[in-house]
């Protein structure tokens, strides 16, 4: 891509083609402007392509293996670890990483925080991705996939966890389909929808943070049914869900800086001016949220160690491992953030958001597979279930690409023409207006481009 | 910026308070339908009386028509394999829904057998962790499982304390969770005992219903205190199971888990559960009233105020 900008090419920003009002074809928008030719050059040329093909050569058909052959082919098939690598990392740390969408969906749209409006779409997105593919990780690990959809109409059992996630789950990825398809209503030149999407905005936010409390809860709750697997120190019976929902808010946040980092690197070409200008305080005002979230965690993770006096566990080797993951995932990143935050750091910021990310993972693979059956034995999951969790994580980053270079969610719109312009303010598609205060949108959309 | 109209903070209220009463009354059916049945069978297994010949396995292996085992039923090498570094016994599995296993005790007396199968919990973890109900409790004491609803969630497994469900992963297309039933199909409902009590030859089981297996077990405790450890195993654990244990060494040395709650499992979800319409009654409004706060703010100042800098996040 880089290459392609030196030497002239500009991606699509814009609806129409040319100033006359001639519109981009489908085919133009998914081939980003280019010709299929060019387009295949790039895509071979970018390194990143191959490191993703090779991943996929090899994992694509071992999941065709996991179906035709059953969860036994790939997995230890261990009735004492139900629940393998797939759901320990895909659904119990992909969701709270995906917990930015609620997040900033509260910060600007309910509490009127418009500063943080040039990465609320890529926060939002990020929401769908993750919960996207926790559901795809999960209809590799169920035993009958093609059932998922018997809690919501075929048999209801009201009483368990899981039947709360489930239903969360649905209904918050249709929210978040909801809110993210603005974007793409805008992409595909269906202005109707975004209008009808922009009138529900504040509800489905409302809905958003409903849902995620509830289910970021549940996914902590649900470990209330194996006590005594669950070491005692990740385990907690009055406050597991609590946890859990605390620590999504500082894991969905320093997802975005990490996120928001990589795409800045990688993706420049497609970020607007006011994404890339206003980054670097975004990520100061989301780190300043991290830290205040992960302070509160602290504490209260001190208090459950208290309240179910497991001072003593804290000696053994379980505890050693126990303080490395509080130390390396919370002491640490809140430090660094402090520091970051008071002596205007970005740097440094990026790179504590990063280890609070893998904080939270190694925190939720901790309490779901690594201390589970703490004093049973270790289990060590199966390569090929390692190779089809890391699959499955490649075509989540392939995914969100493929969604990031062609939507504007890094970039608003230009115009070509008054008549385009007209058109998009009329519906509202204006970045900038009458919700956008801050003054750097009052700039972005002074005038339209003329050619 | 737009305030919010009196009718979408209503129609927003509405709908919230629409999810609070549809959703409680879930719960509330969920939980108050589920005491178990206290007037359910069970078994008693003493183990002073068992000496590990395995006839219950082959008896549960025939009546469930599982495949047949590597090693014959009668071969007592099994009683040696150990699994994962030596640190585990056998256990259930999709091809044997109950396992006998021997264990030396520290005073290193007799060897001690002991049969593992499900206990029939009074409230089962299994059935209430599980999101499509594949589980009941029958009248009879049977906790039975219906694979075609089961989603293969594996749940159950988790939740089991006794760690009981075993996954029969070897199956692409229909995978589903393998453990004893208490042959409530083919003897049970019918009021026979399940197929390991009849075959075996010492009266290790004894079949009746669970109250009365309580005074039984307590009664052979009282007439020989010496022998018995004083002590029913799975007379109060997680809220009580059909099948009980008695035993003349310490249960810990047996391979029993003697830190189990005496609470069902289900109690400790119930604080969450509890909150869960709580959330949903009290959220819109909460957050509804922040953002007409944050909105009259807005008009009151200048909304780009620089001098404003609370965070974004909440909590």
């Amino acid at each position: 891509m880089k290459n392609l900008m030196d030497t002239g090419y500009e991606p699509i920003d814009s609806l129409d083609k040319t100033s006359d009002g001639k519109a981009w074809s489908l085919l133009d928008k998914l081939l980003l402007g280019l010709t299929p030719q060019r387009y295949l050059r790039q895509a071979l040329r970018n390194p990143f392509n191959w490191v993703f093909g090779v991943i996929l050569v090899v994992g694509l058909p071992l999941i065709a293996y996991r179906y035709l052959f059953g969860l036994g082919a790939v997995t230890h098939s261990s009735n004492d670890y139900p629940w393998g690598l797939f759901l320990s990392f895909g659904l119990f740390v992909m969701v709270p990483l995906s917990a930015s969408g609620f997040m900033m969906g509260t910060a600007v749209e309910l509490l009127g925080r418009h500063d943080f409006k040039p990465i609320l779409r890529l926060a939002l997105l990020n929401g769908l991705m993750g919960y996207f593919f926790a559901v795809v990780y999960l209809l590799v690990d169920l035993g009958q996939p093609w059932r998922l959809p018997y809690p919501m109409f075929v048999a209801w059992g009201t009483a368990a966890v899981l039947f709360l996630v489930g239903w969360h789950v649905a209904i918050y990825l249709t929210v978040q389909v909801m809110e993210i398809s603005e974007p793409f209503f805008e992409w595909a030149n269906l202005p109707i929808g975004g209008l009808l999407i922009k009138r529900m905005t504040i509800g489905l936010t409302v809905a958003g943070i409903i849902l995620s409390t509830l289910h970021q809860g549940a996914l902590g709750a649900l470990f209330t049914y194996a006590p005594g697997k669950v070491h005692p120190l990740w385990y907690s019976e009055s406050y597991l869900w609590i946890f859990y929902f605390v620590s999504s808010i500082f894991a969905g946040l320093s997802m975005v800086i990490v996120v928001s980092t990589i795409v800045k690197n990688l993706m420049a070409w497609r970020c607007g001016s006011e994404f890339l200008d206003n980054l670097d305080r975004i990520t100061i005002s989301l780190a300043k949220g991290a830290s205040m979230a992960l302070i509160t965690y602290f504490v209260i993770k001190l208090i459950g160690i208290a309240h179910d006096n497991e001072w003593a566990y804290l000696a053994t080797g379980w505890g050693k491992w126990y303080l490395f993951e509080m130390l390396a995932g919370v002491v640490i990143p809140l430090v660094l953030f402090s520091v970051g935050i008071r002596r205007n750091m970005v740097g440094l910021i990026r790179f504590t958001a990063l280890l609070t990310v893998l904080g939270i993972v190694l925190n939720r693979l901790n309490t779901a597979l690594i201390t589970f059956n703490w004093n049973l034995y270790q289990e060590i999951p199966h390569v090929f279930e390692a190779i089809i969790a890391i699959t499955l994580f490649t075509t989540y980053i392939v995914t969100y690409r493929f969604i990031l270079y062609r939507l504007p969610i890094l970039y608003s719109w230009k115009f070509r023409s008054a008549e385009s312009y007209e058109k998009a303010k009329q519906m509202e598609w204006v970045p900038g207006r009458e919700t956008a205060p801050s003054t750097v949108y009052r700039e972005a959309v002074k005038v339209p481009l003329e050619d | 910026m737009k305030g919010i109209s009196r009718r979408k903070f209503l129609a927003a209220t509405v709908l919230g308070s629409a999810a609070t009463v549809l959703t409680s009354t879930d719960k509330a059916l969920g939980l108050n339908n589920f005491e178990g049945y206290p007037e359910g069978m069970g078994v008693l297994v003493d183990l002073t009386r068992c000496v590990g010949c395995r006839s219950c396995e082959a008896a549960c292996n025939k009546e469930q028509g599982l495949p047949a085992p590597d090693l014959p039923f009668d071969d007592p090498s099994v009683f040696d394999e150990t699994f994962h570094h030596g640190s585990q016994k056998r256990r259930t599995d999709e091809n044997a829904y109950t396992v006998v296993n021997r264990y030396d005790p520290d005073d290193g007396g007799q060897p001690v057998y002991r049969k593992i199968q499900c206990n029939h919990c009074n409230e089962p973890a299994c059935l209430t962790s599980c999101f499509v109900n594949a589980y009941t409790k029958t009248r009879e004491g049977a906790v039975i499982y219906d694979s075609t609803v089961c989603v293969g969630c594996r749940t159950c497994m988790v939740a089991c304390p006794f760690r009981i469900p075993a996954y029969s992963y070897s199956s692409a297309l229909h995978p589903q969770i393998r453990k004893c039933i208490f042959c409530y199909d083919t003897r049970l409902r019918y009021g026979d005992p399940p197929a390991c009590v009849e075959t075996c030859p010492q009266e290790v089981l004894t079949f009746g219903h669970r109250r009365n297996l309580i005074k039984i077990a307590h009664e052979r405790i009282r007439r020989h205190p010496a022998k018995y450890i004083d002590y029913v195993y799975g007379e109060e654990e997680v809220g009580g199971t059909g099948w009980m244990y008695l035993s003349s060494v310490p249960f810990e040395q047996v391979g029993f888990d003697t830190t189990l709650q005496k609470e069902p499992i289900l109690n400790n979800a119930r604080e969450f559960l509890a909150t869960v319409p709580m959330v949903l009654a009290i959220w819109p409004a909460l957050f509804m009233g922040f953002h007409i706060l944050s909105a009259q703010k807005h008009r009151d100042g200048d909304d780009n105020d620089p001098g404003r800098d609370q965070e974004g996040d909440e909590k």
